[in-house]
């Protein structure tokens, strides 16, 4: 590995250039996915992409209908006719788990394209406009900011005596874009005032024209990490409302499972086979999501990647990063390439 | 909520009213342009949450003392005609009518009568639920911030070195759902190793007092919840601590102190963390705020008698006045803490005060 002293792009100059010559449709898909293209957001993607491949395939891959009841069958630890146990009724626990990746899938990608959605109108639209209906957009984010989620969630969806799916990804995705709409307004701010932005507004630009393809290619890495964060968001919150039993528990996902066995008394009675799956999928798409999120933070904020590397790669040179000698060595070349 | 949020950038400085609004518009020393905008944005979001808190029970079905009298038959038609009207639930008077009688009880503090607990004012009962909440939940959030703002200014220095670990390490635990982690606590420490009891704050049959026995029990039955509270949120502050090292480590005045020669410690603390804490101290203000709503979870699971816990209850009974009387003072408590990061930020970022150029 060589000395990471490489000149740390800022992700502006990238996509400047992008906007301006580089208009094939290649270049820009190109440049619109180099912020996954590191190890970290690949990982999180492959981990992410077999959920979703569970949650499609679910009727081939489970064993067995994830409500079929075997009275035969009831607390059995993991065998070869059902590798991860039965419940209390002889349901086999793995044909739930499959059957339920769909309902987390579904919901959390739901949620999160609704309130990105609303972020990217919200958060680009009061970053664009000046005066006050700027600052009423704001107040508003503001306050959906700060009105607690999880209670406000719980008072709306027991409104319902029985919320499909769609609405709980509604009411999700409702108290979601908060914070992405704040981030989105903070830099379409300061996108507002850089000079490609302000020489397409001088070359009479329409409106849709200058957000569209001056703006939104620049803020796709913010929008992404909100989005992801946001799935992140909605699978916990759907986990732990059908926890809670504020969701009906007839519908499988992770967190009814988990709801069942807890009811059941499968903690107290360590029945391993049947509560630890479903929690540790939803920490392995929360892991694979966070992964996700870090590749895109390095992307934006390059910092953060070579700083270790670069220690590493001084390390294996004999020198300590932190020792005073090395930093004001290395400062000069370093700090000319920044 | 411990889903793993983007940390605000670096232009949210704008945002907060910071440095560069402030510095060009205002020539006095005070920031009034600046403060009044905070209090209008303060009393606007006071006015929605009152007005959202007022509209969600008239929304949802089903009615507080039908509820009621399923539970209790022996209850007479006027008795239960009674009860609505000192519900406030008359059905003949208009919406802005109902609107304004409650806010003129509001401002007399008058949250209304619980059903679910025997018609006890709402403030009473709330007034027992919070110092629980508070300091259950107050505790561990200091804790957790406390190691996990010192051990990311630790793995920020040491950079590249085996200590990277840790952020990954802390994050699957943040992205772990609460409640089952909560769940396996329980299972490993209280039914298998029988180190702590199962939920509650204190043995049955104790009564609150300040004796050394009671303060036992209370550690004693608080120790696992407050453990995985720290456990779950230790992994936000970390990273956000991290991340901020990582930037300030890379300024100048770090190299210059360096290059004085000054004592290691002296560089990480004095120079690097004490400015790459800024942000996490405004964060921990904000979390201040999540402290009275945030736990619903743990108070669920660990059967713990706080605030969460008495939304959930008045939820699933449409115990409305009390439904209401939690949400408000969730609310307000964000608020609070809104307000004192606001006023934390401008203590402790000097930039925020100079106001001339």
């Amino acid at each position: 590995m060589t000395t990471d002293l490489r000149p740390e792009q800022a992700p502006e100059v990238r996509s400047e250039r992008t906007s301006g010559r580089e208009t094939s449709l290649r270049g820009r898909l190109g440049s619109a996915f180099a912020m996954f293209r590191n190890r970290k957001s690949i990982t999180g993607l492959t981990i992410l992409g077999f959920f979703v491949l569970v949650a499609i395939l679910a009727d081939v891959l489970a064993p067995y209908s994830p409500t079929k009841v075997d009275n035969t069958a009831r607390f059995q630890p993991p065998s070869a006719e059902h590798w991860l146990g039965t419940t209390h009724l002889g349901e086999d626990v793995l044909s739930q788990v499959i059957y339920g990746t769909r309902g987390i899938i579904v919901v959390g990608f739901l949620a999160a394209i609704l309130a990105t959605v609303i972020a990217i109108v919200v958060g680009v639209v009061a970053g664009y406009v000046r005066g006050w209906r700027s600052e009423s957009l704001s107040a508003l984010t503001n306050v959906f900011l700060v009105i607690p989620g999880l209670p406000l969630i719980i008072i709306v969806a027991s409104m319902f005596d029985d919320p499909p799916l769609v609405v709980i990804a509604a009411v999700l995705g409702l108290t979601g874009w908060a914070w992405g709409a704040r981030v989105l307004r903070a830099q379409t701010m300061s996108l507002r005032n850089r000079d490609f932005v302000q020489a397409a507004r001088a070359n009479g630009e329409p409106l849709r024209r200058i957000i569209g393809n001056e703006m939104l290619p620049n803020l796709m890495a913010l929008i992404a990490a909100s989005f992801v964060g946001t799935v992140t968001a909605a699978i916990i919150g759907l986990t732990t409302l059908s926890y809670i039993g504020v969701i009906p528990v007839n519908t499988y996902n992770w967190g009814t499972i988990l709801n069942w066995a807890s009811a059941q008394g499968a903690f107290r009675q360590n029945q391993w086979w049947w509560f630890m799956p479903p929690g540790l999928c939803i920490a392995a798409i929360g892991v694979a999501l966070s992964l996700i999120n870090f590749g895109i933070d390095e992307y934006v904020n390059p910092r953060l990647r070579s700083a270790g590397e670069r220690a590493r790669a001084m390390k294996k040179q004999g020198l300590d990063v932190n020792d005073p000698v090395t930093v004001v060595r290395t400062t000069t070349s370093h700090q000319e390439n920044a | 909520m411990t889903a793993v949020q983007p940390r605000p950038p670096v232009e949210d400085a704008i945002e907060v009213g910071t440095t560069a609004t402030t510095v060009v518009k205002g020539h006095s020393r005070v920031p009034w342009r600046f403060l009044a905008g905070r209090a209008t944005f303060y009393l606007f979001t006071l006015w929605a949450a009152i007005t959202i808190n007022f509209f969600l029970p008239r929304m949802m079905k089903g009615d507080a003392v039908d509820q009621y009298l399923s539970r209790n038959r022996n209850v007479s038609p006027e008795a239960a005609d009674a009860l609505r009207s000192l519900l406030g639930l008359d059905t003949d008077k208009s919406l802005l009518q109902q609107y304004v009688e409650y806010w003129g009880l509001l401002l007399r503090g008058d949250l209304g009568v619980s059903l679910l607990h025997g018609l006890r004012p709402v403030t009473e009962v709330i007034g027992q639920a919070l110092p629980w909440t508070v300091g259950l939940v107050g505790f561990a959030t200091i804790v957790s911030f406390a190691i996990g703002t010192i051990g990311g200014a630790i793995v920020g220095w040491r950079r590249g070195s085996r200590l990277d670990g840790l952020i990954p390490l802390t994050t699957f635990l943040g992205t772990i759902p609460y409640f089952w982690l909560g769940l396996l606590a329980i299972a490993l420490f209280s039914v298998n190793l029988g180190w702590f009891p199962i939920g509650k704050a204190y043995g049955v049959g104790m009564t609150p007092e300040w004796s050394g026995e009671f303060i036992g029990q209370v550690i004693h039955h608080g120790a696992l919840p407050a453990a995985t509270i720290v456990l779950a949120s230790l992994g936000g502050w970390m990273l956000g601590m991290r991340n901020m090292m990582l930037t300030v480590l890379d300024e100048d005045y770090v190299t210059v102190a360096q290059a004085k020669g000054m004592p290691t410690s002296r560089v990480l603390w004095r120079y690097a963390a004490r400015n790459a804490v800024l942000p996490q101290i405004q964060s921990f203000a904000l979390s201040i705020g999540f402290i009275v709503g945030g736990t619903i979870v743990m108070e669920m699971v660990f059967s713990y008698p706080g605030v969460g816990k008495l939304l959930l209850d008045a939820t699933n009974a449409k115990d409305y006045a009390l439904m209401q009387g939690v949400f408000l003072v969730i609310t307000l408590s964000v608020l609070v803490a809104n307000i004192l990061a606001d006023v934390a930020y401008a203590f402790l970022d000097p930039r925020t005060r100079q106001t001339e150029g």
